[in-house]
């Protein structure tokens, strides 16, 4: 069990490592930060002094290896834009990205359980197909063209919710957060909704198979000749046994959410890490973005590793292997 | 049945919002890019220039049409070449109660050069002050090394901050151009939490929180007009989809920026309009004018054709930029003879300086004469996503090209990268524009068209190394000729001369659209700053 976790974290530092490489001499080649962020009126010997000042004009590997040594001692760097710690920027809009992601992760529940449970109650009647045809869209609608469609809705025509934008926020121990205000919440459906469709059809598709699987099993069979009501079997018996994969996948898309929210935060105006992000390559900007993606990278390793350990509690098979090989 | 309800529903909302008149006196602006910092030193840029007038004046106000007015000083004048005295408003305060005089100036130069990790210093308009003299609080007199008449302009680029507010005796501040000593400075941290907020402009910084807005209130004590909004609230929507969307949704009243291909739905929907007017940035092709063979030119056997004048003239009468501001533009453009609108200092009474005439026969005889009766090929590199359709107008120049034999492609690429290639000269011919921070003609001349010259601070942009000496003397007489009517003809002339020598090829001037409400209205800027003490209420 040791080995085997000490084998998964070294493995996970190898490709933090890499990451940071590539990442660092892939923005080096596309350009340089300041030919973007110094005034035009800048005259040529100002520029020569702001590249100076940001080390610009040392060699590429000196840079890096500046980096590397900053970084080892746990300072990813300042960024270039807004003269902030990188780490205290991407915490800045953090927040706002995670609870965009778990409402995202509720909405997506919420929707795709009853969804999916009745889809695999109904399977061969036009209601379950009628279902199943609808998660397709779900799964290949692209999301900045939903995100658009629910903003053209339900904010331009119908005018109920905020287009674009956060809205009040409450601070919960010293976190500033829009899920717990009223105005704070509207602001956040639309966006919710447009991150949570890829996954409500997941949930959906998910939902839909365990039921079809747990339908034929003895203990709904028991449960009906005992007389059970039949919400109460799908609701109650079913639900509590095709829980446990809907739950694992959600844990590890919840990663992908938090990290690749990129697109609708873009399209809301949504004060997150992924505009961050996007705002960020723009401009170049180096130390956000390689510190940005180290921290995509430590929320994927450490999710991954949780799961492994689960399983591995869970399934002894994987101690087996882990140990051996 | 149920969307009609829905229909009347949202109507009876729409109409119901108006009615409330907390909401009068606020203001909901979707900004089209957002400022770096609230520190008014932190980052010479666009968006945070805009920013800084909110709450941080200069001693010299510029107006929609970049004309100079007073603002904190009333009135200044050269006292002799190397001298200038400025008179200062009286009875001035920043928000935190402290009166405005002449050391708060002296001490906002002292910051400027060390503000720890800007991208972008002030110092590009503080360098030519040497040294500061204060017979009186009320009264300022700047020492220049040489004849220096744009320093007023100059002193409208950056903000003043108070002295007293940050524990600094202004009286015993030591100047010096290289540094003032050990002086106590805010943090630029400290102007984003509003704490180091302290400035005389008519509105107060209420917040500034990254990515999600700033809010600005209304300063009770301003000097000037009261600003006619109690509160401000800007929202950086930097996609365009998304900015427009927000205006048609009621959840701001003012955009910057609508993208042209959305001014007509905007127009004709009810209760919203687009205001527009020409702006000082002008889009222009820059020719390689120094290598050979230049990286982006074929089938001329390694020569240059764009160091033959005839070439160059060739190219420019080849495009026709009446059509270029009618398609691709919508109209929503001015057709360019000079780098400069008429009408601004330096640049040409209106109608001078034509737009070079679209005449492919003669351009094709030019061709011929110059050795190139089969033309060659070209490459024109071009960002995508900086100007205003920027990649569809080098497409059009490309094609207009080609009718004259020049195989033309196009290397359209985003800005980022751009630039970065541009400044390693890459390109034989690229689009870009230039927007002229001083509002006068010496910034494009001294930027685009100057020999580079890093001790002179010439060139800085000119990276189609354009070089000719009778265009640097003139900039360099006028730029050390303090009488206006003198210093305005000779960059007149210096900006004939060039465009005689077709040293660079002005497309157009872009125009700046706004759209909002019809409830209020704004008069359009030609620096293209969005400033809400100057949008006002429709009556």
């Amino acid at each position: 069990m040791l080995v085997y976790l000490l084998r998964r974290i070294a493995q996970s530092i190898f490709v933090a490592l890499a990451m940071m490489v590539i990442v660092f001499f892939g923005i080096y080649m596309i350009g340089n930060p300041v030919d973007i962020l110094i005034s035009p009126d800048a005259t040529p010997r100002e520029i020569e002094e702001t590249m100076a000042r940001f080390g610009f004009d040392q060699p590429i590997y000196i840079q890096f290896l500046t980096f590397v040594g900053n970084a080892l001692q746990g300072d990813l760097g300042r960024s270039f834009v807004h003269g902030e710690s990188a780490v205290t920027l991407i915490l800045h809009y953090m927040p706002a990205t995670l609870e965009l992601a778990a409402l995202g992760l509720i909405f997506s529940v919420l929707i795709g359980i009853p969804l999916g449970v009745y889809a695999g109650y109904k399977a061969d009647r036009w209601q379950g197909r009628a279902i199943m045809t609808g998660s397709i869209f779900g799964f290949s609608l692209p999301n900045f063209w939903v995100g658009m469609l629910l903003i053209l809705i339900f904010a331009v025509e119908l005018r109920w919710l905020p287009s674009t934008g956060r809205g009040d926020t409450v601070d919960v121990f010293g976190i500033r957060l829009s899920i717990f205000s009223e105005n704070g919440l509207q602001y956040m459906i639309l966006p919710a909704l447009t991150l949570a469709l890829y996954k409500a059809s997941l949930v959906t598709r998910l939902a839909r198979a365990g039921t079809q699987e747990a339908l034929v099993q003895d203990y709904v069979k028991f449960a009906r000749a005992k007389g059970v009501s039949e919400t109460r079997i799908l609701f109650v018996h079913v639900l509590k046994n095709i829980m446990i994969p809907i739950l694992t996948v959600l844990g590890l898309e919840l990663g992908s959410m938090i990290a690749f929210a990129v697109v609708t935060e873009t399209v809301f105006a949504w004060p997150g890490m992924g505009k961050l992000l996007i705002d960020s390559i723009l401009t170049l900007d180096r130390p956000v973005i390689v510190a940005y993606l180290m921290m995509t990278v430590l929320i994927f390793i450490v999710i991954n590793l949780v799961v492994d350990i689960v399983y591995t509690i869970l399934d002894p098979r994987v101690r087996v292997t882990g140990g051996a090989g | 049945m149920t969307l009609r309800y829905l229909r009347l529903t949202a109507l009876a909302v729409a109409t119901a919002l108006p009615a409330l008149p907390a909401l009068a006196q606020d203001l909901r602006i979707g900004l089209a890019a957002e400022p770096s910092s609230a520190d008014p030193h932190f980052h010479n840029l666009g968006p945070n220039n805009q920013l800084r007038r909110n709450m941080f004046e200069s001693l010299v106000g510029s107006d929609e049409q970049q004309k100079l007015f007073p603002q904190l000083a009333t009135s200044w004048r050269p006292l002799d070449d190397t001298r200038w005295e400025f008179k200062l408003r009286e009875g001035v305060t920043f928000s935190d109660g402290s009166a405005f005089d002449a050391y708060d100036v002296v001490y906002s130069v002292c910051r400027i050069p060390g503000v720890p990790d800007s991208p972008s210093l002030f110092t590009t308009y503080t360098k030519a002050i040497k040294d500061f003299e204060v017979p009186d609080p009320m009264t300022l007199i700047v020492h220049t090394a040489a004849p220096y008449p744009l320093l007023p302009t100059e002193f409208s680029t950056w903000g003043i901050i108070s002295a007293k507010a940050n524990g600094v005796d202004g009286a015993s501040i030591d100047f010096s151009p290289e540094g003032c000593g050990d002086l106590a400075y805010p943090e630029s941290q400290a102007f984003n939490e509003g704490a180091a907020a302290i400035g005389t402009g008519p509105f107060l910084l209420e917040s500034f929180r990254r990515g999600e807005g700033i809010e600005l209130v209304r300063n009770p004590d301003y000097w000037g007009d009261a600003a006619p909004w109690e509160r401000v609230s800007m929202k950086p929507l930097t996609s365009d989809g998304p900015r427009v969307a927000a205006l048609f949704a009621g959840d701001v009243d003012f955009i910057e920026n609508p993208p042209l291909q959305d001014l007509e739905r905007i127009n004709s929907e009810g209760g919203l309009q687009v205001v527009q007017g020409i702006s000082n940035r002008v889009i222009y092709l820059h020719m390689d004018h120094e290598q050979e063979p230049s990286p982006m030119i074929t089938g001329t056997d390694g020569k240059n054709p764009l160091k033959d004048v005839r070439v160059r003239e060739a190219l420019s009468i080849a495009i026709n930029r009446d059509a270029i501001v009618d398609r691709i533009m919508g109209g929503v453009a001015v057709a360019a003879g000079e780098l400069l609108p008429a009408g601004m200092f330096g640049a040409h009474e209106d109608g001078a300086m034509p737009p070079a005439p679209y005449d492919a026969d003669r351009a094709q005889a030019l061709l011929a004469e110059a050795g190139y009766p089969d033309g060659f090929g070209i490459t024109i590199g071009t960002p995508n996503d900086r100007y205003i359709n920027d990649a569809q107008v080098a497409q059009a120049v490309a094609q207009m090209w080609a009718r004259i034999g020049v195989t033309t492609e196009i290397d359209a690429v985003t800005a980022s990268t751009f630039f970065s290639r541009r400044n390693a000269y890459e390109f034989s011919v690229y689009l870009a524009g230039w927007g002229a921070g001083t509002g006068e003609m010496s910034s494009p001349i001294k930027a685009l068209v100057a020999t580079r010259d890093g001790d002179r601070g010439y060139g800085g942009t000119n990276r189609g190394q354009y070089s000719n000496p009778e265009v640097d003397d003139l900039l360099t007489k006028a730029l050390a000729t303090v009488d206006d009517d003198a210093r305005q003809e000779l960059l007149r002339e210096s900006s004939r001369v060039a465009m005689a020598d077709w040293a660079i090829l002005p497309l157009h001037f872009e125009v700046t659209p706004w759209a909002m409400t019809d409830k209020i209205t704004y008069a359009p800027r030609v620096d293209q700053y969005t400033l809400p003490a100057s949008i006002k209420p429709v009556q």
